[in-house]
């Protein structure tokens, strides 16, 4: 059965809380940290980007397990933040695993599901033969304008999953998707920064969309919550999850292991695969884990997770890379001025 | 091989020369090396000109046919080399003439060096710099010659006990001697404070530890000994001319804080003028940052590994010390326009030999010897120089 | 450094792709495809470095060209890499006082630097401290 295989996280170790973001700008900090569930996000360091943490990510997943990286046949990036607008953040990421030449490659854009996208994708290149492995990675270097809503949680990050059926640490039994044309969040060519619906981005966005593939799945497997041990939703921030959670039947400590939002920020194409990240670092095996993703635009992905003997077998090293608790563990915390340096937002000669 | 003399010097001052271009500074100071060798330039038989980066400088390259060109030369067509060894290029063009003239091949040759660096903004000099290390693998992943100098000093004061002030007063001392030299670029005597609280370029090395971007030419004429009275009163004879190579990147030096390509330079150059440095009465080395010199001073065998800041503190390199070094200010103040700061080096030894030095006179100069370096040490050249 | 520069290192600079003499054993980080012990004699072929090493001298770069005007302060090394050969790389810091000769570094992909705003981006090998992460 078509699963991953093995699985890597990248968080760059910068934080900024949001009351110094709400400083600068004016606004109430607590407010804005009891309304969002978050209390401070990642950053990248000046040297950062998608591509950087991207192959931190993957190279995380193949310290892990032995692959031969000549067998991954796919690599596929998701970001909104690819580094080049033309020419691919797959490639590099290929190159810097030793996946390179005979693989395909493209980066994905599904504003924060992308990633799940490549999971997608990948399964299909598997399960049809096409190739032994797929890589799906999920990074972003989160955009949000100076003062901007977003600019409390956009954050730095990213997950890399490696597909294929040949003994998998997780089975995933099925995926579905449920898309629509809806415009809550968007980012028009040459523009610095994405735009938003504001509110709209929450019932007609989020929790429609989210609802609708995960009540797809129950549909199609009839199965429910309760058939769960772990569920994670996108995060781009703690409310969203919560309560999507409870409408689907999910209990909060199911959801726990994988929302990691409150203390890395959104990491758009990042924030699922890094909760399900979280959520596979101390899962067991037999552990059945519920997820779906959503990017705006907008879309949804479910899947069904079963984690296998596997993941505790000599042949997978969970150790052999840092968790998703490392990873936020020790952050450096910078203000405001140190963010926008790291972040490109001072305009420069 | 015949032995080779020194019959005329000529040096442009150094600094930021505004007003004057490339092919200018030249043309001045070979005048001037031609009018102390009370020579016509019809009698010159061909010319070497060291130049570090014309290319990136002022955009010129073919800087042999243009400096032999416009000083005149072009419709007695002598041969005319442009000599590259980055920091280096002076002395070799110098060896170049030296070789020349001792093969019987040529009679009178001028030595010539020039550099133009101040007609690009600062970063982009310090950039064309940095090509004198390996772009590839030092240049490409941010370091500059201050940087690759710090790491030589970090790695220095970790294994010997060499104090920053120490430090310091080699650039306190060469500011002395640059004071006192007319063509300096710095005319300012400073204090170890003023070394100590310049801003640092790259740790431990601060603003005054650096040679600073300068313009400048300098031209001798050499000619055989046995003609030398033709034209001078006090020749001046090449006792030795020594070359030496080493790896390009610094990390793959045997030694990190020792210049092998100097040690072995300076054994060449010893045994071809049969001295040792107890003979030698002062020397012009390469102080493109202070800690140059504390490693030169030690890497020609003036003291043992470790005790050139001692040396240093203690005076024994100051004008009336035991070995004088830098009479002329050396790079630190006299300024270091790459290309020029090897003849520069000869002019200033052959001044002294001569007795010619004026208020930086050393007592009694016999024998001088000049060391210049390219890159971090991938290129030295050492030349010992006596009264004829 | 020009596009075509950039390219013809990619492995070497992205993976710490170096050579190794078959001859004398020698391993060359940067690479070299000449054996200067073994000379003519010696056959060169690839070599994959671990990315581990220690800090054998650095320095902290606060004056830089243009191309890395935007990064300093930074601390600029030579390492040794655990394989033998010493190589100068960034070793990225938070505080850049955290230097240390003899400090363990392990390798990381970063941003090296790009030709300006619309050229570009040079991927490459730096180094952070090599500490476990925290249980």
């Amino acid at each position: 059965m078509t699963g991953i295989i093995t699985y890597g996280a990248y968080i760059p170790r910068y934080r900024i809380r949001l009351e110094e973001i709400a400083r600068v700008w004016g606004d109430n900090a607590q407010d804005i940290i009891g309304g969002l569930g978050v209390r401070e996000k990642s950053l990248p360091d000046v040297d950062e980007d998608t591509a950087t943490i991207a192959v931190e990510a993957a190279r995380g997943a193949l310290a892990r397990r032995e692959i031969d990286p000549a067998e991954i046949g796919a690599v596929y990036v998701g970001s909104e933040s690819h580094p080049y607008a033309v020419k691919p953040t797959a490639c590099t990421v290929g190159e810097a695993i030793g996946a390179t030449p005979n693989m395909t490659a493209a980066d994905y854009e599904f504003a924060c599901k992308a990633g799940t996208a490549g999971i997608q994708a990948c399964m299909g290149l598997v399960g049809a033969g096409m190739v032994t492995y797929g890589l799906a990675i999920g990074s972003d270097v989160a955009q949000g304008a100076p003062s901007d809503a977003l600019e409390y949680t956009a954050a730095a990050g990213g997950a890399a999953f490696l597909i294929g059926n040949r003994d998998p640490i997780a089975e995933i039994h099925r995926t579905v998707s449920f898309t629509t044309d809806t415009p809550d969040f968007w980012r028009r060519e040459g523009q610095t920064y994405p735009s938003h619906g504001g509110r709209f981005t929450g019932d007609p966005g989020y929790f429609k969309h989210v609802q609708g593939a995960a009540r797809l799945m129950f549909e199609q497997t009839g199965k429910s919550a309760t058939d769960y041990d772990y569920a994670v939703f996108h995060q781009p921030n703690a409310k969203f999850p919560r309560r999507v959670a409870h409408l689907l039947g999910f209990t909060p400590e199911q959801i726990e292991p994988g929302l990691v939002v409150p203390t890395l920020g959104n990491t758009y194409s990042g924030a699922t695969m890094i909760g399900l990240a979280a959520t596979l670092d101390m899962a067991k095996p037999g552990d059945r884990i519920f997820v779906t993703s959503f990017g705006s635009g907008a879309g949804a992905d479910s899947f069904d997770i079963e984690v296998t003997d596997a993941i505790e077998a000599e042949t997978f090293r969970r150790g052999g890379a840092p968790t998703v608790r490392q990873l936020l563990s020790n952050p450096i915390y910078v203000d405001y001025a140190r963010y926008a340096r790291h972040k490109g937002k001072i305009v420069m000669q | 091989m015949r032995d080779v003399a020194v019959i005329g010097i000529g040096c442009t001052t150094f600094g930021e020369k505004w007003e004057t271009s490339f092919r200018d500074l030249f043309l001045e100071a070979g005048a001037l090396a031609l009018e102390d060798a009370q020579l016509s330039g019809e009698r010159i038989d061909a010319l070497y000109v060291g130049n570090m980066s014309a290319g990136r400088f002022v955009e010129q390259e073919h800087v042999g046919a243009l400096i032999a060109d416009y000083a005149g030369m072009a419709s007695r067509h002598i041969p005319s080399t442009r000599v590259e060894s980055a920091c280096c290029s002076g002395s070799l063009a110098f060896r170049q003439a030296v070789i020349a003239v001792a093969s019987g091949l040529e009679e009178i040759v001028v030595a010539a060096g020039v550099e133009k660096m101040t007609d690009v903004e600062t970063s982009i000099s310090v950039d064309a710099l940095a090509a004198a290390a390996d772009r590839e693998w030092e240049g490409f992943v941010g370091a500059t010659f201050p940087g690759l100098y710090a790491m030589i000093a970090t790695d220095y004061m970790h294994r010997y006990p060499l104090t920053r002030e120490q430090l310091a007063m080699v650039a306190v001392k060469n500011h002395y001697n640059g004071a006192r030299n007319p063509i300096a670029q710095f005319h300012s005597e400073i204090t170890v404070d003023t070394v100590l609280r310049s801003p640092l370029v790259a740790d431990p090395l601060r603003l005054f530890d650096c040679s600073p971007i300068t313009d400048g030419a300098a031209a001798v004429i050499l000619a055989p000994l046995e003609r030398a009275r033709e034209f001078t009163d006090a020749p001046i004879k090449v006792l030795a001319t020594a070359q030496a190579s080493d790896t390009i990147a610094l990390h793959d030096r045997r030694d990190i804080s020792t210049l092998d390509a100097t040690v072995v330079a300076a054994r060449r150059a010893y045994e071809m003028a049969g001295l040792t440095p107890a003979a030698i009465d002062l020397v012009e080395v390469h102080d493109c940052f202070t800690i140059a010199e504390i490693c030169a001073i030690e890497d020609l065998g003036f003291c043992a590994k470790g005790e050139a800041g001692r040396l240093t503190e203690e005076g024994e390199t100051a004008l009336n010390g035991r070995i004088p070094v830098n009479t002329s200010g050396g790079l630190k103040a006299c300024g270091h326009p790459v290309g020029a700061t090897g003849i520069k080096q000869v002019a200033e030894i052959v001044q002294q030999l001569r007795g010619d030095a004026g208020r930086r006179q050393v007592d009694g100069a016999e024998i001088g010897m000049t060391q210049n370096v390219g890159g971090t040490g991938a290129s030295v050249a050492v030349h010992i120089f006596g009264r004829a | 450094m020009s596009v075509p520069r950039f390219w013809r290192k990619i492995p070497q600079r992205y993976n710490l792709i170096g050579t190794q003499c078959t001859s004398c054993e020698r391993r060359f980080y940067p690479p070299r495809s000449f054996c200067p012990d073994c000379r003519r004699s010696g056959v060169i072929e690839p070599y994959r470095f671990q990315g581990k090493g220690e800090v054998v001298t650095f320095t902290v770069i606060r004056s830089a060209s243009d191309a890395f005007e935007q990064q300093t302060p930074f601390v600029l090394a030579i390492i040794r890499l655990d394989e033998g050969p010493r190589v100068t790389v960034q070793v990225v810091v938070e505080d850049v006082s955290e230097a240390r000769i003899g400090m363990r570094v392990r390798s990381v992909f970063r941003r090296i630097g790009t030709e300006g705003e619309s050229g570009v981006i040079h991927y490459g090998t730096k180094f952070v401290p090599d500490v476990p992460y925290a249980e």
